[in-house]
Formats: structure tokens, sequence, C-alpha cells
């Protein structure tokens, strides 16, 4: 029987008139890929962030591994094993691909009041570092600065920042946003390849990859959650076909 | 990180013999003021260099940097006063001066953001200001003048500041430690979380980093320099007064730190020295100095935002 | 403790709220509205006094010197903020700081340029001189009442102005949708102009007020900035009301501490001590009170809800 690794229980959150988390209630368990889709506006990015720690819920509980994270700062639940990329790309663009990488290595490697030795020459920072870029294809921009390189790359940092921490839970907003057709493949490969080993919560317009990577499904409209499933389930449920023939073909087409 | 970069190297290498060689080179053209001058850049060098740290690398935009020249002077000044004259004990309690006030005030205003942070910086160096203004006993508004310059002996040993090439080179020296110090920090594991806060403080959260502690150290540690500045300002000129920490002063290091390029190590001396001889050399033409110079200065900011640095150098990493 | 005495200095902090107030409210739009940090909003206050006093040395007349000096100081907001402080607002605050930093020092020595005399005065107005009877037996003198007066009239003619009319809508939608309200065919540079003025006149306006109770001198807008800064900061930064609540509350504070903060210390510590530290501590009562609120509060009393 798999753990629940993370319990959202009667999470709300408003802003002003509009209710943007409205009494969710999701649980994920470990290891597992679930998908959160939903059409625009639906809340997601809102959901994700108080699960991350950059915005306070209204109301509700978030429980991971059986801990009241609710209330924690972000750089707590880092700590505890939580880590996030985000929708709209948010790295360190004054900085190298390399140094960015190393940065969220660093966070993981004890404290860092150390003042003398060069972090640059830190092997316990670069090494670690350039497997990750290895790992999601960057390690020849390295030494780029994170400003010049292409939209999709900055994509692929995003997923080695967060993966720098050795997460058990990987909150991934929109991997492909912006990508086309051959990047988002290449997303999807990598994501299959480190599929099982760590608890994704997938929030994803491509339908492609989210049928490929999905272990479940959930579909979240106006800040609640109206399905969970299999893909399969969810695919055939009348309910969610509902809420995305009101958006168009959007949906299917992908991003 | 560090890469040899011509036209930058040579410049800043330049600069560097520029005031070693000062002593000699002033009498020799006929204006030993200049020697002053020179002692004066490398102070407010000092100075700049360690507001750059929090501004320039850490994004905090301080108004009040200059009460810890304050903080540095008026710890020296007051225990000459009391006739406690010998280094060894005042320079380790300016800086412990420094550092405590650095810790408390930045606890404080570190909470806040953006242009609150500016404000409140501003408000808590008045505050000190004030306390220099109403401090009757050591001069208030009109300073006082310390007639002992620090004390350093060690049995036989001793460092006479008293005398001017000593105290000259003894600065100089100084200077070279603290842009060596300043550079190691940079670079360091914690240089790059201070740069990362400054980058992209909500990502930095993110990744696990706790920002208060971090921009808490830095802050600290920028005032102790500041406050390593101050008590040489306070022995250099044997005088101390509000003045050292009033606003006007803290405006004028944010200036030399963007002059000389916001975000470099060596860019705050460059700036000091342009900032000086400018103030200088305007000064002499008119009384009325400031007619020009405070135009320059808004043209500065309008067209030259990145400093002599940026004339140099197309964007680059901090390096020496 | 004398009750007389308590009540002329509370009238006394009040009046000096309204002068606080009158700078405050003209940085708050300024800021709110144009996202613009203007150091140099000192500087409008000490030309207002100084064009005030040249007015007045030329027309004889107290009235006309205040009648002539607004728009006059208006007119010198407009020609900054046209030529040279336009460019600052899609800038960073720390630009916007150091520039008009640099346009302090350009106006401080402008004036000494202009009027080289060591310090201008304008005798008090006959017809506003002496003091009036408020009963209970206090006696205040009526131009401070006056000074009170106005500024209470120029409250509620902001308030009037920023709630009821065209303008004040409009630059109601310019604060919280800059480039919405341009779509739709305002002229976002002309609004922010006269924000701007109207600033400058406020400042100006305030600087003319205090010019029989205290000489003009180059650098005196300095000080009081930093204490409207301060207010602004107190009642949040883009609210007028928060401003006038704030500068009232820091008015009242700062005179009363200076009047009475050593009478209290008295009690608690030996003379020497009090002595020492009633001067200190009066005058950094406001910023006290401006760090205890940003603990608790960081965004301020009053902040507007549009930012």
């Amino acid at each position: 029987m798999p753990e629940k690794i993370l319990q959202i229980q009667g999470l709300c959150k408003s802003f002003g008139g509009l209710t943007a988390t409205d009494n969710v209630n999701l649980d994920v368990f470990e290891n597992e890929v679930n998908a959160i889709i939903g059409p625009n506006g639906a809340g997601k990015t809102t959901l994700v962030a108080q699960l991350s720690g950059s915005l306070d819920p209204d109301a509700g509980q978030v429980l991971f591994a059986g801990q009241d994270i609710t209330r924690l700062p972000a750089h707590t639940r880092s700590h505890l094993g939580i880590a996030r990329s985000y929708q709209i790309t948010s790295i360190f663009l004054d900085l190298t691909i390399l140094e960015n990488a190393a940065l969220a290595v660093q966070a993981h490697d004890g404290h860092s009041f150390q003042f003398f030795k060069p972090a640059a020459e830190d092997r316990r920072l670069i090494d670690p570092a350039m497997e990750l870029l290895e790992r999601v294809g960057l390690a020849d921009r390295a030494h780029l600065p994170a400003r010049v390189v292409s939209h999709g790359e900055h994509r692929q940092l995003e997923i080695a920042m967060a993966l720098a921490s050795k997460p058990r839970l990987l909150l991934l907003d929109e991997p492909m946003a912006g990508m086309g057709p051959e990047e988002s493949q290449r997303m999807t490969d990598f994501l299959q390849s480190i599929k099982g080993t760590v608890t994704i919560l997938l929030i994803e317009h491509d339908m492609d990859a989210v049928f490929a990577l999905a272990d479940r499904i959930s579909v979240l409209v106006y800040g609640r959650v109206i399905a969970v499933g299999a893909p399969e389930e969810i695919r055939a449920n009348l309910d969610v076909r509902e809420a995305y023939l009101g958006e168009g073909e959007a949906s299917d087409a992908g991003s | 990180m560090s890469k040899l970069r011509s036209p930058n190297v040579v410049f800043r290498i330049f600069i560097l013999l520029l005031c070693a060689a000062m002593p000699v080179i002033a009498p020799l053209v006929g204006e030993p003021y200049w020697v002053d001058i020179f002692m004066r850049v490398m102070i407010w060098a000092i100075a700049a260099i360690s507001l750059d740290l929090i501004l320039g690398f850490g994004g905090m935009v301080s108004f009040g940097h200059a009460m810890f020249l304050g903080i540095g002077g008026y710890t020296f000044g007051i225990l000459a006063y009391y006739e406690i004259t010998n280094g060894f004990i005042q320079w380790p309690l300016a800086l412990l001066f420094s550092g405590v006030i650095g810790a408390v005030v930045g606890a404080i205003c570190i909470r806040t953001k953006g242009v609150y942070f500016i404000m409140i910086t501003l408000a808590f160096a008045q505050m000190i200001y004030f306390l220099g203004v109403s401090a009757e006993e050591f001069g208030s508004d009109d300073g006082m003048t310390i007639y002992d310059r620090s004390q350093f002996a060690i049995g036989s040993v001793s460092l006479d500041l008293g005398d001017p090439l000593i105290f000259y080179y003894f600065t100089f020296a100084l200077m070279l430690v603290v842009l060596w110090l300043v550079q190691k920090i940079v670079n360091s594991r914690f240089g790059m979380v201070i740069r990362g806060m400054q980058s992209n403080e909500g990502r930095m959260t993110a990744i696990g980093f706790d920002p208060f502690r971090y921009k808490l150290v830095c802050f600290v540690i920028a005032g102790v320099i500041c406050g390593l500045a101050g008590i040489l300002m306070a022995n250099a000129e044997d005088f101390i007064s509000p003045d050292m920490m009033h606003w006007t002063k803290s405006g004028e290091l944010i200036f030399m730190v963007v002059l000389g390029g916001m975000g470099t190590v060596f860019g705050p001396v460059t700036g000091s020295l342009v900032f000086l001889f400018l103030s200088e050399i305007l000064s002499n033409i008119t009384h009325n100095w400031h007619l020009i110079f405070g135009p320059f200065l808004v043209l500065v900011v309008l067209f030259a935002r990145r400093g002599i640095d940026g004339l140099f150098s197309k964007r680059e990493k901090p390096d020496a | 403790m004398d009750f007389v005495l308590l009540a002329e200095q509370a009238l006394n902090g009040v009046q000096l709220g309204i002068l606080l107030f009158l700078l405050a409210a003209g940085l708050t739009l300024v800021f709110g509205i144009m996202d613009f940090v203007n150091l140099a909003h000192g500087s409008f206050y000490m030309l207002g006094a100084f064009l005030f006093a040249t007015f007045y040395t030329w027309t004889g007349s107290f009235m006309l010197g205040i009648l002539f000096g607004i728009p006059a100081t208006l007119v010198v907001g407009v020609v900054a903020e046209i030529t040279c402080l336009r460019t600052l607002y899609a800038r960073n605050h720390l630009d916007q700081v150091l520039a008009t930093f640099g346009l302090i020092l350009f106006f401080n020595q402008l004036v000494q340029v202009i009027w080289p005399l060591d310090g201008l005065s304008v005798p008090m107005p006959e017809f506003l001189d002496g003091s009036v009877n408020l009963g209970l037996g206090i006696e205040y003198p009526v131009y401070r009442l006056m000074i009170i007066i106005s500024g209470l009239a120029v409250a509620f003619g902001m308030f009037f102005l920023v709630t009821r009319t065209r303008l004040g809508m409009l630059i109601r939608a310019g604060a919280s949708n800059r480039t919405m309200a341009g779509a739709l065919g305002v002229d976002i540079n002309l609004l922010f102009t006269c924000v701007f003025g109207l600033g400058a006149a406020l400042a100006g306006l305030a600087g003319m007020l205090v010019m029989p109770i205290i000489q003009a001198t180059s650098g005196m807008g300095e000080q009081i900035l930093i204490l409207a800064f301060v207010v602004i900061v107190i009642g949040g930064i883009g609210s007028i009301r928060g401003a006038f609540i704030a500068a009232i509350i820091a008015g009242i504070i700062d005179t009363l501490g200076r009047s009475f903060l050593d009478v209290f210390l008295l009690l608690l510590l030996p003379e020497n001590a009090a002595e020492a530290a009633g001067p200190a501590l009066s005058s950094m009562l406001i910023y006290i009170l401006m760090a205890g609120v940003l603990f608790f509060r960081p965004q301020g009393l009053f902040p507007p809800q549009q930012r």
C-alpha cells in the first residue's frame, strides 16, 4: 500500500472576490506521477504556490509525510524534501548556468557561512552541479550566462535546479511551457527517466505528456478538484470533457 | 572567476600604483596636498567598498551607511577623550560596536524591502546622527578635536600613526586588505548566496536559503568594515563630528559606488577617486560648485549608470 | 503639568503635523501614482519660501506674496519634471534617489546664488498677529491657528479632488493601471505633470506658511523632507488619508516629546542622565515610531488597496 506523501485538506485561498483555491482535497502517493490539469485560471499555480510555501492559504492544511507544513516558510520546506520549478522561468539570470545549478546544490550542502574558499573551485558543488546539467542536457552550456541561452534551455535549467536538492516531492509547474514539439518530447523522456524515483506533482497543458507520464490525473476547475483517477478514467469522464469543451480545441492541441 | 581582462586590470593596477606612489609624486609636481586628497580617497574607498558589498552585490540600498563612519569615529574619539589611546583597545571596540549596532539596525531594517528599506536605514542613521548632535560632552554640533592618534605598541615595537608617511601607507595597506577580503567574500559560498539574493530572492528561498540570516550577516560585515573606515577617518582628521554621519554622506557614498561601477570589487576605489577629485577641482573653480556637481550626478545616473567600470567592459561577472 | 501648556503644545503639534501633511501629501501622491521617489521634494518647500519672500518684498503684501508664490513654485516643479525627472519614472528607485539627490545639491546652491543674503525672512502680517482666546484659559497665536485651518482646508480639498472630481478619477485610474489608462485615451504625461506640479505647489505652500515663523535658508528642505518620508512610510506609501493621520500623530509626538520628555525622564532617571538623554531621545521619537510601525506592519498603517 503506497504511502501518502502529500495530503491537501480543505485548502482555501481567495484574492478579494476571486476564489482561487476552493476547498481542495487531494492525496498524492509516494513516487507516483500525479498530473494536475484544468483550464486556464483554474488556480493551478496558486495551488502549487501554497504547497511550496510562497503563498499562505486562508484555510486548510497541507501535510507532507505526515507533518503539518501549512505555515512553514519555503526554505524550510525545501529542506524537508520539497522542490519546485516555475511556470514563468525563475532562475538567476545574472549568473552562469553552472553557477545556477551550483547554488541549488549549495543550498543543501550544509550552511553557507563560508567566506574564503572560492565557490567556483568547490568540487562538492561543481561536481554534482555538472552531473545535474548533464542529466538535463545542458553540460555544454555550463559556462554561459543564463541570460543568453534559449527559453527551452531555461526550462531545462529549472528542472535541474529543482532536482539539486534530491527532493522527495517535485512540484513541476508547466515544465514544457513555451517549448516546441522536439523539446517537449525530450523533456517528457527525461521525466520518464526519473519517474518512480521521486513523487511528481505535474501541472501541464500538454496532453501528450500528461497521458504519457501520469499515473493519476487530478482535474482542477475554478479552484476545485472535480475528478481524480487513472488517465483512461479521466479521458472518459463526462464532467471533465464538459469543462474542457468550454475551452475549445486548445486543450487537445497541447501547450 | 578572476580573469585577466586587459583594459580593466591595467587600469586598476594603475590606480593602485598611483596611490602607492603619491607621497613621492605629489611633492615632485609641487602639489603636496594631493597626498591629503589621496589619503581621503583611500579611506572613503574602504567605506564605499563596504557599501558595495550590501548595495552592489546584495541589492540592499542602505541610505544610512555613513552611520558606521560615525560609530567607528566616535568610539575612537570618546575613548581618546577619556585618555584611552591604546589602539589595541580602541580599534577592536570600534569594530565591535559597529558590528553590534549593525546587527540591531539590520535585524529591524532587513524585515523591509525596496523603498521602505531605504527610508528605514535613513531613519536609523538620523537617529544616530541626532545622538551625536546631542552629545554635548563630545562637542555636539561642532564636533571635537582629538589630540592623540591611536597608539599601537607591542613591547619596544610601535607604529607611529602621527607620522604622515607611516599613516599613509598604513591606510594603503588596510585598503588592500579590505579589497582582498571583499574579493574573497563575493566569490565564496556566502558571496554566491548574497548575489543570488539580489538576483532572485524568491528562488533562493525556494531552493532552501533563508534570506534573513544571510542578508543580516552581510549587513553586519559591511558595517564593521565601514566602522574601520570611520576610525581611520577620525584619526586622519584628528576630529570627530556628527557631520561624518550626516545623511548626505550616505548619499555621497552611494554615488561613489555607482560612479565606479556597482557590483564590482574595485569600482568603489575608482568611484571614490573620481568623486573626491572632481569635488576638489570644482570647488577650486567656483565657490558654488554644487551648481555643476549636482547636474553632473544627475547626468551620471541618466547616462552612465554602470559607472566607469561600465565604460570598460560589457556585462561581466565581478572580479578584482 | 500645566493643562494650558499641554493644550498649547498639542496645538503646536497639530500645526507641525499640518505642515508635514502638506509636504507628505505631494510626496505620497507622486510615489503612489508615478512610483517615483523624489528626494528633491524638500527643495520645493525651500523654493516656495524664497519665492514668497521675494514677492513679498516686491509687492509689500503678504497675500499677494502667497498668490504669486504658489503658481511660481508650481512652474518650477513642472519645469523640473518635464526637463529631467520624467525620464526617471521608468528607472528603479535607487536611480531616482540618486538623481534627485543631485538635484538637491543643485537647488541648495542655486538658492545661495540667487539670494545671496544669509537668510531671508518675512515679518508677521498685522492682520494675523496676536493671539486669540480659545477658552479654558488657552491663548493661541492667530497665525498658527491660520496654518491649521489652511491645512485642513487643503486636506479637505484634496479628498474632494481625489474622490469627487474627474481629475481625481483620472489620478486614481493612472495609479492603478497606467498603461490601460493611457490606452483609454488619458494623456498620462499630462496627468503626471499635473500631479507633480500639485505636489510641488503644496510643498511650496508649506514653505510659505512657515516664513513668518522661521527664516528661509539654503538646505532647509532636507530636514523636514526626511520627516515627511517618515510620515508617508508610517501612513502607508500612496495613501493621502494615511499621510494625514500619520502627519498629525508625528507632529504631536514630536512636539510633545520635545516639550515634556525631559520632565518625564526626570521621574525615571537621575538629573544628569535625564538632561543628557532628553534632547537626544526627543529628536529620535519620530524615527522610533517609524521603526516600531514598520516592525509590526511593514506596509504602513493605511496602505492603499490598489498597489
